[in-house]
Parts: structure tokens; sequence; C-alpha cells
């Protein structure tokens, strides 16, 4: 037992200085060779992560089964491509990245064994994995213990900000306000009906947005909804809206219910042309499933649609199609999956280490240039300063970009006055 | 709440909310008679019915895929072929399923519990292989969206109506098949006795099989219809059936016509409770209320009776 024990001590130490040992005949005897620049394992790896001289490993975490996979599918994807590109640039510090990927099955204990597996056994230097915010609350206190730096892409509620997360995609505030700004001023609506499915995310979402239209936009909110995930019946919340008449119906319906939702709401009569709608939670992918024909005219608040005109963007699109697909589309939150292992790269080298902690410190005020949404930089609340976009979905299943904010929104993940 | 309205307008959402609960009690029947006919009559605890439903979805968004790439011109008609194929390959699984599993557990029926919720993963996970795990668009033929305009303020969903109609169609059919078929007869003298069933001359392994694959197929129909109002995915399967289950126990899982009058009276009282609160809410009072039922009479609203 103690034999057992002391092994589990000594072995990363020794490893380490094995590890140490090895990059000096490697330094000294390839001076021209392509990784000449990079520095010694020993100076960048003081926690004994999984670095060699010529390679440093990454977790990805994401449910390739169950529910989640139809969601989670585009992030892996689009990791996986940065990940490649990124090696196509000579690496990190100058090793390769090399990528363990686990499944997280869509059920969040996995998440978190998975997450303690990558971190204990496997030693990698950051994961970039989760998508539902009760995968992220499940993995937390494993990355917490165990100090790892999770990249995490997908739009979410807020109140919460961890030093070993770095969230690449829209706390409720980035995502929420300035789009009811703009449909307040562009449409204006004065009053508001709330559709979501019933569980955190929707209702934190609608509270913040119903603070907003009550105390900023001294509008009304005319009916808030919720239905349970799965919900494939929505005629008489249908008649609802139509009873009540709202100026902007406002919806957080996520997966299987949100293609009842669109579904039915054309097949009641309602003209989405007419009758504005801002939704928080569709993008390319979920109109795959709803088809461009059922929710044409609609509005989403995003941060990125894929028919962004950027430079960045048009070389990202055509890679990722290369990659992936012709017919593959590319929404919000598999964009903010891509922008995680640049960031990583970007943020080891600000720090010239991969130690988790320089990492987290060095973190705030790293830029990234080669985004596909534009340009985003790492708040002090590890968020990031993204633009607030309004695009209008198309017959293709395309957005078309209808409204951008001037600057950078600020993430705040603890909004005062909306709690 | 409806002190702000105009008579004409709350005439009209009257009218729009009955159509709501008819479309919805539509749906539940549809979605219950394949399961009605399995574990109604046959006993077999059938966790795998949303699959075969999906079966049919994913064979009704291949044969559009087909009719728009080879017969733009026949795109119009496709679904009705689409229904057709859907109850063919949902059959046929369903019988292939019964000959290589079902059979042998008829005399464990918890086992079958245990066996087909395995089946529906493997399912579930074999259209995430083939067909990807993304969720698949099925694209309708122009006459089946949009609604029928009755008044300025009544309108009514014609993919409803369809759904309606084939509802009524495929109720008519079976209750034909089961109660004044021969056929019919031979599966219900199975139901009732095997051993005596079998010492008559009838060939009940040949009769199981069959009639579980009548089951699965019309689950496989009931799939194909919902493309029009749900979503087809590797496991949209799942987000019907627990609805599926409560309709048929809640009508006595023996009786057709207490399967049809169960989703009638759960439909009427989820459809009218959401209109009055909120869906969540709507949900938990409907479940309560079964529940209570289920207590008083466990053996459901209708139960066959049997000499004791």
């Amino acid at each position: 037992m103690s034999d057992e024990a002391n092994k589990g001590l000594l072995s990363p130490l020794r490893r380490k200085l094995l590890m140490g040992m090895a990059a000096v005949p490697a330094i000294t005897m390839l001076p021209r060779a392509s990784f000449a620049q990079a520095p010694a394992t020993s100076a960048v790896n003081t926690t004994g992560l999984a670095v060699t001289d010529t390679e440093v490993t990454v977790g990805i975490l994401h449910s390739a089964t169950g529910t989640m996979a139809i969601s989670e599918t585009g992030s892996i994807e689009a990791e996986k491509l940065a990940i490649e590109q990124i090696n196509a640039m000579g690496g990190v510090l100058g090793r390769k990245i090399k990528f363990i990927q686990e499944d997280g099955a869509s059920d969040w204990p996995t998440f978190a064994e998975k997450a303690k597996k990558l971190l204990v056994n496997d030693k990698v230097a950051a994961i970039m994995g989760c998508w539902t915010s009760a995968s992220r609350k499940a993995v937390l206190p494993v990355m917490e213990q165990y100090n790892g730096m999770l990249y995490y892409p997908t739009f979410y509620e807020g109140l919460e900000q961890s030093k070993n997360v770095i969230y690449t995609g829209q706390e409720a505030t980035q995502q929420i306000l300035a789009g009811l700004n703009w449909i307040a001023k562009e449409k204006g609506a004065k009053t508001f009906f709330f559709i979501g499915s019933d569980y955190i995310w929707p209702r934190t979402s609608n509270k913040i947005a119903r603070k907003h239209v009550e105390n900023v936009l001294k509008g009304k909110v005319v009916g808030e909804e919720y239905y349970a995930l799965g919900s494939t019946q929505f005629n008489s919340v249908i008649n609802k809206i139509k009873l009540t008449k709202p100026d902007v119906i406002f919806t957080d319906v996520v997966g299987g219910s949100n293609v009842a939702f669109y579904k039915q709401l054309k097949a009641a009569g309602i003209d989405l042309a007419k009758q504005p709608l801002l939704t928080i939670s569709v993008t390319e992918d979920e109109i795959d499933g709803i088809g461009g024909e059922n929710i044409a005219g609609a509005y989403a608040c995003m941060k990125y649609f894929q028919s962004l005109d950027n430079a960045n963007n048009k070389t990202f699109v055509p890679a990722f199609k290369k990659t992936w697909g012709e017919k593959t589309v590319i929404g919000d939150v598999t964009q903010a999956a891509y922008l995680g292992p640049w960031l990583w790269k970007l943020t080891v080298e600000k720090a010239g280490s991969f130690d988790v902690d320089k990492i987290a410190a060095a973190s705030p005020g790293v830029e990234f240039k080669g985004a596909p949404e534009g340009y985003v930089r790492i708040h002090e609340n590890h968020h990031l300063w993204s633009k607030t976009r309004v695009g209008r979905a198309k017959l293709d299943g395309q957005f078309e970009l209808i409204y951008e904010t001037a600057d950078l929104v600020e993430p705040d993940p603890f909004p005062k006055g909306y709690q | 709440m409806f002190g702000d309205y105009s008579l004409g307008d709350l005439g009209s959402i009257f009218v729009m909310q009955g159509f709501a609960g008819l479309i919805l009690f539509s749906v539940y029947v549809l979605m219950a008679l394949g399961l009605a006919i399995i574990f109604g009559q046959m006993g077999v605890i059938n966790m795998a019915h949303g699959e075969f439903m999906i079966l049919g979805a994913y064979v009704t968004w291949m044969t559009s895929n087909l009719f728009q790439t080879y017969m733009p011109s026949l795109f119009g008609g496709y679904f009705f072929l689409a229904m057709i194929l859907a109850f063919v390959a949902s059959g046929a699984l369903g019988m292939l399923v019964e000959w290589a599993l079902i059979r042998h557990l008829y005399k464990r029926p918890l086992d079958t519990l245990l066996a087909t919720w395995g089946l529906s993963l493997m399912l579930q996970q074999a259209y995430r292989s083939v067909f990807g795990a993304r969720e698949v668009g099925v694209e309708l033929p122009q006459w089946m969206l949009g609604s029928l305009h009755v008044t300025d303020s009544i309108e009514v969903p014609i993919n409803g109506v369809f759904v309606m109609g084939l509802t009524a169609l495929i109720t008519i059919a079976v209750a034909y098949v089961m109660f004044r078929s021969r056929w019919g007869r031979q599966v219900r003298a199975v139901v009732q006795n095997r051993v005596m069933a079998g010492a008559v001359g009838i060939n009940t392994e040949k009769v199981d099989r069959y009639t579980f694959g009548l089951g699965c197929g019309i689950a496989g129909i009931a799939g194909s219809a919902f493309t029009m109002i749900g979503s087809t995915g590797p496991t949209s399967g799942q987000l019907y059936i627990v609805d599926t289950f409560l309709v048929v126990v809640f009508g006595g899982a023996a009786s057709l016509l207490g399967t049809i009058a169960s989703a009638f009276s759960i439909s009427q009282t989820q459809s009218t409770l959401e209109f009055f609160m909120s869906g969540s809410m709507a949900k938990v009072l409907t479940l309560l209320a079964v529940v209570g039922i289920l207590m008083l009479r466990p053996q459901g609203l209708f139960a066959l009776k049997v000499r004791k």
C-alpha cells in the first residue's frame, strides 16, 4: 500500500527530471531544427503536465453520444480544426498539440469523471469542453480541485467566474441587452412575450430580459411561459400569443422542442415577417433541424453568424467546410469553441509557460485578432469582450446580419440590478 | 385575465383552443396506437417504441430527399409514399426484433422492459452513426404548410387537420383488423389463452410476429406524420415515449377504446390547463390527476372484464 502511494508521489517528479534531462541534449544537438526556439520543458512546465520536448497534450471533453451530441458535435469539430491549424503553424512554444478526446455522453457525472481522468491520469495542459451549464457545473469542482484549465464555449446564464475557466461564449447580458435595445428602437416594441424551456439558462436569461424591458425600456412583459425540456406541443401557448398580440416574441426554447415550436408557429399562421420574434437559442445548427422555411424572418441575437463578412471569417468558413464537409453549418457556439485552442495558445505564449497558474494570471488582456467573429479579448473576469449582433433568418438557413454593436460589449457575469 | 378582450376575440380563441386540444388528442392517439397493440394485446413493454417512430421519420426524410433529387415534379405527393415506406420499414424491423429478441422473453414480461430499453439505446446510436448526430430537417410539400384561413382570427393548421384525418383512418383500420377480421380474432385468442389457441390450430408464433410487426409499423407511420410537427434526430423518440406509455396505461392496457378515451381526457386536460397556466405547471397537474385516478382505478379507465 505504502509502496503504491510512494510511487504515485514520486512519479511526477521523476518524470519531470527525466523530461528536463531529455530536453538538454535535444536543444544542444539540434540547434537548427524547427523546434530550435522551443524553450526547455523544465522551464515551461513546472507542475508535471503532459508536456514533452515535441508535444503537449490537451483534452477535448464533449458529448459525442446521447441527447447533447446534436449540439456538441459542432464544438468538437471546431476544436479539432483549431488544433490542426495551430499545429500546421508550428504548434505552441515549439510543441505540437496532441489531443485526447473523451465522451461526456450527455451525462453530467460522466463529465466530471472524465474531466478528473484527463487531469489526473493524462495530465492534460488544458481542456476544451462542456456545453450545457449542467455539465460545466459538474466539471467545475474538479477543475478547481486539480487545478485544470477549461475553455468553455457556450453562451450561458452568467453568475459564475472561476480562475480555472475561460468562458469563450457570451454571458447573458452580453447576449440579451443589446438585442432588446435594438428591437425596441427598430420596431418600437413595447410589449414582449417570453417563452422558454424550463431550466436554469432560459429562466435566468428571461429574468434579466424582464428587468431590462421593465426598468430600462419601460415596456411590458405580457406573458412568460416555460415548457418542460422535450415538449413537442405548443398550440396552447401559440393561442396565448395570438390573444395577447405582443410586439415581440422573445424565445429561448432549446433542443427538439425548438423544432416543434417553429413548425407549429408557422402552421398556426403566424407570419414571422410581420410578427417580430427575437430568439437567443437558434443558430445555424438549429435551423438545420427546424428548416429554413419555418423560421425565415425571425431575428437571432448572437455574436457570430456564418455569413459574417470579414477577412478572418472568409478563411475560416471554407477551411471548416473543407475539413468537415460542404454541407456543415457553423453556429455561434461552434465559432466560440474554435476560439478555445487559439486563446490557450496565445496565453501560453504570453505567459511563456504551460503552468495553469501562470495561464490563469496571464489570460486577462490576451487578444485574438484572427477570430472569425472579428476580434476578441479576455476580460479580467475570464469572459470575452465581444460584439453583440442581430441577424435575420433566411430561407436557406443562413442569417443576414442586421445590426451589430459599435464597440465590444463588456462581459458582466454578475450584473447589478438584474438579479 | 379576459377583461381586456372583446367577445369576438374570446370566441375565436376558444375555437382555436378547441382545435389545439383536438390536434393534441390525435397526436396522442397516433403515437399510442402501436403501443396499445404491443403492450395492450401482447403484454410486451416496448421501451423502443419511440425509436421505431423515429425510423419512420428518417424514412420520410430519405424519401423527401429522393423525390427532391430525382422527381421534383412529384414532390407534392411524396408524403403518402413516405408513410407507406415508413410502415414497411418499421414493421419489418419490428418483426426482426420479435424473432431475434422478444419471442424468447414472452414468459418474462419484466425482462422485456430491460431488453427493449437496451434495444432503444442501440437503435439511437445506430441512427447517430448512420444519419449523424445532428437533427435533420424534413422538407414538406408546399400544400402541407401554413393554415386554413377561416376568419380573420381563426386559423386552422393544415398539418393538424392532416394528423387528425390520418389518426381517424388508422384507428378505424386497426379496429377493423382487430375486431372484425379472422386474423384479429386469432390475435385476441392468443392473448387470452396462448396454450389453448395453439391447441386449436392457431400458429401462435406467426400471430405474435405479425402483431408485433403491425404495432411497430403503426409507430413508423406516426413517426412519419410527426415530422410535420416535431424534430427528427437520433434521440427524438425519447420525446414521445413517456406520453405514449401514459396514454396506454391510463386507458387500461388491453383496451383500444380505453386508449382513445385516455388520449382524449389527457389531451383536453393538458391543453385547457396550458391555456390558463404555464406549460410546465399544466404538465405537473395533468400527471398528478393521472396518478390520482390510477390510485383509485389501478386497471386504468377501461379494463377487459375478466372472470376471476
